[in-house]
C-alpha cells in the first residue's frame, strides 16, 4: 500500500513520516513514536484510554487516521509533565488514588486537564457529565471525580 | 476433631496493635508515579527488535466440524511470516493447562472442531498487525455445522453431534456430584416452611481495559522461551506452559509485565503466551500476539459463573435457619480451565453469616458452545452470596419477619468464632452485629423509610435493600480439587515469597514474586517492611521477579495478596531483624536480649545514644567480615528469602463428611444501597449507598476503600447490566462494549458511602484479611433486595439478573398484569 507523507507536532516536536493511509492515530503514536503511555482498551471508542489532546481539544486517537493529522499539535500523556515533574493533574490523581490498574489514567489526565482548561472551577455535576466517554473497572469513578476537582483548582494555582 | 473438622493451632507472630507506625496508614501508592506519566510498561508497550505481531482467524460457528483449511493465500501475501493451523500448531504443542479431572482438553488453535464462536481456527504472524489481519481474511475455512448447545438445562440432557467433547463420553456433564454437609434431611424434616426459588446468576465477566498480551521469542541456541505476560500465577504453575510447548521447564522464563487490569482475568492466562511461543519459534523472531477487545471477550479466561440454582432454605416459624439444599446447573462453556474451583470456592461462605447446621450441594457443570468460564471478582463465591441472600429476604417476608431482624437472629455471633461452617471451611473472626450497626448508622435507614412513605404517595418507587455478606479471602489450593472424584492434582500448598536485600548504605529492595494486577502489591509490601524494620519507606525499591529467579508464590486472587505478602515479609524482615541484632550485639558488646530495633536502629535498652544505625550495621554486614562473630551462618551482606504458607488450612475429608479448611481469612459486610425506580422506563438511579466492610486489620485504608467501591461498581453492573449474551444459534450477541454494558460514569452512584469495622485475624500477621472482592460480593444482593423493596407495591419478586430497563419494565408489566 502507498504510503503518504504527513507532518505534524507531537509534544512540542515536529514529526514527518511515511504512513500507510490506514494507519490510526494511536498505533502511529505507540508504534511509530514509541509513545506507549497512549492505550488501546475497547478498539470501538467506548473507553477513552487513547485519549489524547488534538489542537487543543480531547480525542479519541483509535478513532482518527494520522494522514488526517497534517499540520496538527497532538499532546500525549508524555507531554504534560513539566520540567519539575509531574502535571498538578497527574499529581492531583496520585493524591486522591484516582487510579489502581492505571491503564484508563492517561486518557482520565488527558481528559481532566481539557475540563480544567474549558471550565473555570468544574463542581462535580461538570466532571461527571464531561466524563462519560471515559471508562475506568477499577475505581468505581468517585477518586477520579475528586482528583479532577482537586487537580483542576492545583492548575488554577 | 467433629464432624465438620479440626482447627489448628494459629502461626501468628505479629499480633494487631494500636502503636503500628505504617500499617494502618492511608500512605500515597509507590506504584502510581511511573503509571501517571505514561510510563509504566504493560504487556503491549514491549518492544522487541524485529518483533512480528500476531492476529488470529477466530470460529463464526459455535459447533462446527472443519473439513478443510486453507492457508496458502495468506502466506502468500507479503510482511506474512507464518500461518498457522491447528494441525501446525498440534504438531509443536500439546493441549493448554487444565485442572479438570478427567481433563477437558483445549487446543491452542482448535484442530478437527470448534467449540464455540471465536475458539481459534488458525494464526498469522506478520510483520506489523494489520497484515496480521489482512492475512486472517485470506485463509479459507470449510465448516460442517454441528448442533449449538446453548442452554444449561438443555445441555443435560445432550447426545450424539451436540457432544462437545464425545472422547469424554455421551454427554455434556462435565462433572455432576452430590455432596452432603450434616444431617440435611433430618434438618428438613423438621422444618416448619421451606423457601423454594429458582435462582439465574447472568454470565459477566472482569472485562478490565487491557485485554490479554504476550511477548515470546525462543532462542535456538539455548532452546529457550521467553514469554513476557500480563499473567499471574507464574511462579506457582508456569511450568504448565513449557509442559505445553514440550520445553523442559528451566527452558522458559515468565517475565511478568504490570496488567491493566485484572478482576480474574488474568489469572493464569494460557491460550495468549503458549500462541505468541508457538509463532515465535515457527517464525526465529520474538512475537507479540495481544488480544483485541473481540479476542478477549469471545476466547478469554474471563467469563464467569452462569448458574441455575434450584434453591431450598428451611427453617422454623420462629426465623430460625436449619439447613440449605441448593440443586445447580453452572454452564462453564466448552471448556474446563479450573475445572470446577468456582464451586470449591462457593462452599467456603455458601451458608453467608448465618447458623445453618447443614448444606446439600447437587452439582452438574454442564459444557457449551460458549467460551470457556475463568475467573472474575468473587469467582463463584459472589453467587452463593446472592443466593442465601435472596432466600434469607424470601424467607423474612414469607415469615412477616422484618429482613434485618432475621438476620441478626441468625448471625454467628461473635463469641463462637472460630467457627467451623457445615461444609468444613473455617471463618476465622468476625463481628456481623457490628457491621450491619455501622451500615445502618451510614445509611440512615430512617430517614429513608419515611422519605420512602412519602414517595409512594407520589407514585415513586423508592427502595431500601440489605444484604449482609461474607467476604472470604486467601484460597488455599485444595479448592481447586476437592469436587473431582479422582482429582488430578492434589496439592495443597498456596503460599507467596519474597526476597528482600538491605545494601550497603542501608536501602532496601523487595523482590516480590508475583505480578502487580491493578492491586497495590508495592505499596503494601513498602509499608510491612517499614513497620518491620522501624524504616522509612521512601528508601524501599519493589520489583517483580521472573520464574528464572521465582519463588514459590501463588499470586493475587481470592483476595489473598495483602494477607500473603504481609506474612512473606514479616517472615523474611524477621530474619533481617535477627542478623542486625547480632551484628549490633557483636559490635556494642551487648547481649542482644538487651537490644531493639527502632526508628531505624538498633538501641541498647536504657542507655542513651547507645545505638547503630541500620546503614551502619548493614555496612559492616557487607564489608568488615573480620570484625563479625565467627558463626558460619552470618555470611556478609544483609539479606532474606521467605517464602509463607497458607495461613490455615486442612485438608478434605477422605470421607467427605467436610471439605477441609480452604478459605477461612473471613471477611464480612453490609451494602445498604437506596434506590429508585422508574416503572415507565425501568430504569434504576442510586440515591444513597453505604457500604461497610470489616477487613480485619487494614494494611492502607485508602486503597481498601478503592477496592470497595470499585468492586461494588462492578457488582452494580453485574446486578443491571452486564452479561456475556448468547442468541440460539451460540452467537455471542454482546461482544463488544457497544452491548456489554460495564457501568460509565452516569451509572455509577457519586457517592458510595465506605465504612469499616476491623475483626482482626487471629491466623495472619497482624490480623489482615483480603479485601479485594467484596465489593461485587454484597452490591448484588443488595441491589436486588432493593428494588424489590422498591416494586413491593406492585408485587415484583427479583430471583434473576442483571435487571437492565427492558427486563425490568417486563417484570413490571407481568407483575401489573397479574394485578389486574
Amino acid at each position: 500500500m502507498a504510503g503518504v507523507s504527513v507532518t505534524f507536532t507531537v509534544n512540542g516536536r515536529e514529526v514527518t513520516a511515511t504512513v500507510d493511509p490506514r494507519t490510526l492515530l494511536v498505533h502511529f503514536l505507540r508504534e511509530h513514536l514509541k509513545l506507549t503511555g497512549t492505550h488501546i482498551g475497547c478498539d470501538t471508542s467506548q473507553c477513552g484510554a487513547c485519549t489524547v489532546h488534538l489542537d487543543g481539544r480531547p480525542a479519541k486517537s483509535c478513532a482518527l487516521l494520522a494522514v488526517q493529522l497534517e499540520g496538527a499539535e497532538v499532546t500525549t500523556i508524555e507531554g504534560v509533565a513539566g520540567p519539575d515533574g509531574m502535571h498538578p493533574m497527574q499529581a492531583a490523581f496520585k493524591e486522591h488514588h484516582g487510579l489502581q490498574c492505571g491503564f484508563c489514567t492517561p486518557g482520565m489526565v488527558m481528559m481532566g486537564i481539557d475540563i480544567a482548561n474549558r471550565h473555570e472551577a468544574p463542581d462535580e455535576a461538570t466532571i461527571r457529565r464531561e466524563l462519560e466517554g471515559n471508562l475506568c473497572r477499577c475505581t468505581g469513578y468517585h477518586n477520579i471525580v475528586a482528583s479532577i476537582a482537586a487537580g483542576a483548582s492545583s492548575m488554577r494555582g | 476433631m467433629t464432624e465438620r473438622g479440626h482447627i489448628p493451632e494459629s502461626r501468628q507472630r505479629e499480633k494487631p496493635r494500636a502503636d503500628l507506625q505504617w500499617i494502618g496508614k492511608s500512605m500515597k501508592r509507590v506504584e502510581d508515579p511511573r503509571l501517571l506519566v505514561g510510563k509504566g510498561i504493560y504487556a503491549d508497550d514491549i518492544n522487541e527488535p524485529e518483533m512480528a505481531h500476531a492476529a488470529v482467524l477466530r470460529s463464526p460457528h459455535a459447533h462446527a466440524r472443519i473439513v478443510s483449511i486453507d492457508v496458502s493465500k495468506a502466506q502468500e501475501l507479503p510482511g506474512v511470516l507464518c500461518a498457522m493451523t491447528g494441525a501446525d500448531a498440534a504438531k509443536v504443542c500439546d493441549p493448554l493447562p487444565t485442572w479438570a479431572s478427567p481433563p477437558v482438553l483445549q487446543a491452542v488453535i482448535a484442530d478437527d472442531r470448534v467449540r464455540h464462536v471465536g475458539e481459534a481456527v488458525a494464526a498469522v504472524a506478520a510483520v506489523d498487525r494489520y497484515i496480521a489481519e489482512d492475512a486472517c481474511d485470506l485463509i479459507e475455512v470449510e465448516y460442517e455445522p454441528l448442533p449449538p448447545v446453548v442452554d444449561p438445562e438443555e445441555a443435560l440432557t445432550s447426545t450424539g453431534d451436540a457432544v462437545l467433547h464425545p472422547e469424554r463420553g455421551d454427554t455434556n456433564i462435565g462433572l455432576e456430584r452430590k455432596l452432603t454437609f450434616g444431617p440435611v434431611e433430618e434438618d428438613f424434616a423438621a422444618a416448619d416452611l421451606v423457601i423454594e426459588r429458582r435462582i439465574r446468576w447472568p454470565r459477566s465477566g472482569g472485562q478490565p481495559l487491557e485485554t490479554v498480551g504476550a511477548v515470546a521469542s525462543f532462542d535456538d541456541g539455548a532452546g529457550r522461551f521467553t514469554i513476557q505476560c500480563n499473567t499471574s500465577m507464574y511462579n506457582y504453575c508456569g511450568w504448565m506452559i513449557a509442559s505445553t510447548l514440550r520445553v523442559a521447564p528451566h527452558k522458559l522464563n515468565i517475565v511478568p509485565t504490570l496488567a491493566g487490569g485484572s478482576f480474574g482475568s488474568k489469572m493464569f492466562v494460557h491460550k495468549v503466551p503458549v500462541l505468541a511461543a508457538v509463532l515465535a519459534r515457527a517464525v526465529g523472531r520474538p512475537v507479540k500476539f495481544m488480544e483485541d477487545r473481540i479476542d478477549n471477550t469471545t476466547s478469554c479466561d474471563n467469563h464467569a459463573s452462569d448458574r441455575v440454582y434450584y434453591a431450598k432454605l428451611a427453617l422454623k416459624r420462629d426465623g430460625t435457619l436449619l439447613s440449605l439444599k441448593t440443586r445447580i446447573i453452572d454452564d462453564y462453556g466448552a471448556y474446563l480451565q479450573f475445572g470446577v474451583g468456582q464451586h470449591g470456592n462457593a462452599l467456603s461462605q455458601c451458608v453467608g453469616p448465618y447458623r445453618i447446621n447443614s448444606v446439600e450441594v447437587d452439582l452438574a457443570a454442564v459444557l457449551t458452545n460458549k467460551c470457556q468460564q475463568g475467573a472474575y471478582r468473587g469467582f463463584g463465591s459472589e453467587v452463593a452470596n446472592f443466593v442465601i441472600e435472596r432466600l434469607v429476604d424470601a424467607a423474612a417476608d414469607e415469615l412477616g419477619i422484618d429482613r434485618i431482624a432475621l438476620r441478626r437472629q441468625n448471625f454467628i455471633q461473635p463469641d463462637q468464632f472460630p467457627y467451623l461452617i457445615p461444609t468444613g471451611n473455617m471463618y476465622d473472626s468476625g463481628n456481623y452485629q457490628a457491621v450491619l450497626d455501622e451500615t445502618l448508622k451510614l445509611a440512615d435507614l430512617e430517614g429513608w423509610r419515611a422519605k420512602q412513605a412519602e414517595a409512594r404517595k407520589e407514585g415513586r418507587y423508592i427502595g431500601i435493600g440489605v444484604a449482609t455478606c461474607q467476604e472470604r479471602s486467601v484460597f488455599s489450593a485444595t479448592e481447586f480439587w476437592m469436587w473431582n472424584l479422582e482429582p488430578g492434582v492434589e496439592w495443597t500448598s498456596s503460599p507467596d515469597g519474597v526476597s528482600v536485600k538491605i545494601d550497603p548504605t542501608g536501602k532496601a529492595f523487595v523482590t516480590l514474586h508475583s505480578p502487580f494486577w491493578g492491586n497495590s502489591p508495592e505499596t503494601v509490601a513498602a509499608q510491612v517492611l517499614a513497620e518491620q524494620l522501624t524504616i522509612d519507606p521512601a528508601d524501599i525499591e519493589i520489583t517483580y521477579s521472573d520464574t528464572d529467579q521465582g519463588l514459590n508464590s501463588t499470586g493475587p486472587g481470592g483476595s489473598r495478596f495483602t494477607v500473603m505478602v504481609t506474612g512473606a515479609i514479616v517472615g523474611a524482615a524477621g530474619k533481617i531483624r535477627e542478623k542486625l541484632l547480632r551484628i549490633a550485639a557483636h559490635l556494642m558488646e551487648a547481649d542482644v536480649r538487651d537490644l531493639t530495633l527502632q526508628d531505624g536502629a538498633v538501641h541498647v535498652k536504657g542507655v542513651l545514644d547507645m545505638k547503630m544505625s541500620i546503614a551502619e550495621l548493614a555496612d559492616k554486614a557487607h564489608y568488615y567480615r573480620l570484625s563479625m562473630p565467627e558463626d558460619l551462618d552470618l555470611t556478609s551482606g544483609l539479606d532474606a528469602t521467605y517464602v509463607y504458607d497458607h495461613p490455615v488450612t486442612t485438608l478434605p475429608d477422605p470421607d467427605e463428611r467436610h471439605m477441609g479448611i480452604f478459605y477461612p481469612i473471613m471477611g464480612h459486610s453490609c451494602h445498604i444501597p437506596v434506590v429508585e425506580v422508574d416503572v415507565e422506563t425501568g430504569q434504576v438511579h442510586f440515591l444513597h449507598y453505604a457500604a461497610v466492610h470489616d477487613c480485619g486489620t487494614m494494611v492502607n485504608p485508602m486503597t481498601l476503600e478503592g477496592h470497595i467501591r470499585g468492586g461494588t461498581v462492578n457488582g452494580i453492573g453485574t446486578a443491571l447490566f452486564e452479561e456475556f449474551s448468547y442468541d440460539e444459534a451460540g452467537q455471542l450477541t454482546t461482544a463488544l462494549w457497544t452491548d456489554y454494558l460495564i457501568p460509565t460514569i452516569k451509572e455509577s452512584p457519586a457517592d458510595i458511602v465506605v465504612g469499616h469495622v476491623e475483626t482482626p485475624s487471629p491466623f495472619t500477621e497482624y490480623g489482615v484479611k483480603g479485601g479485594g472482592e467484596g465489593g461485587r460480593m454484597g452490591g448484588p444482593p443488595a441491589i436486588a433486595a432493593a428494588i424489590e423493596d422498591a416494586l413491593k407495591p406492585l408485587g415484583v419478586t427479583i430471583d434473576s439478573l442483571p435487571l437492565p430497563p427492558s427486563k425490568l419494565r417486563a417484570l413490571i408489566r407481568d407483575a401489573q398484569a397479574r394485578a389486574a
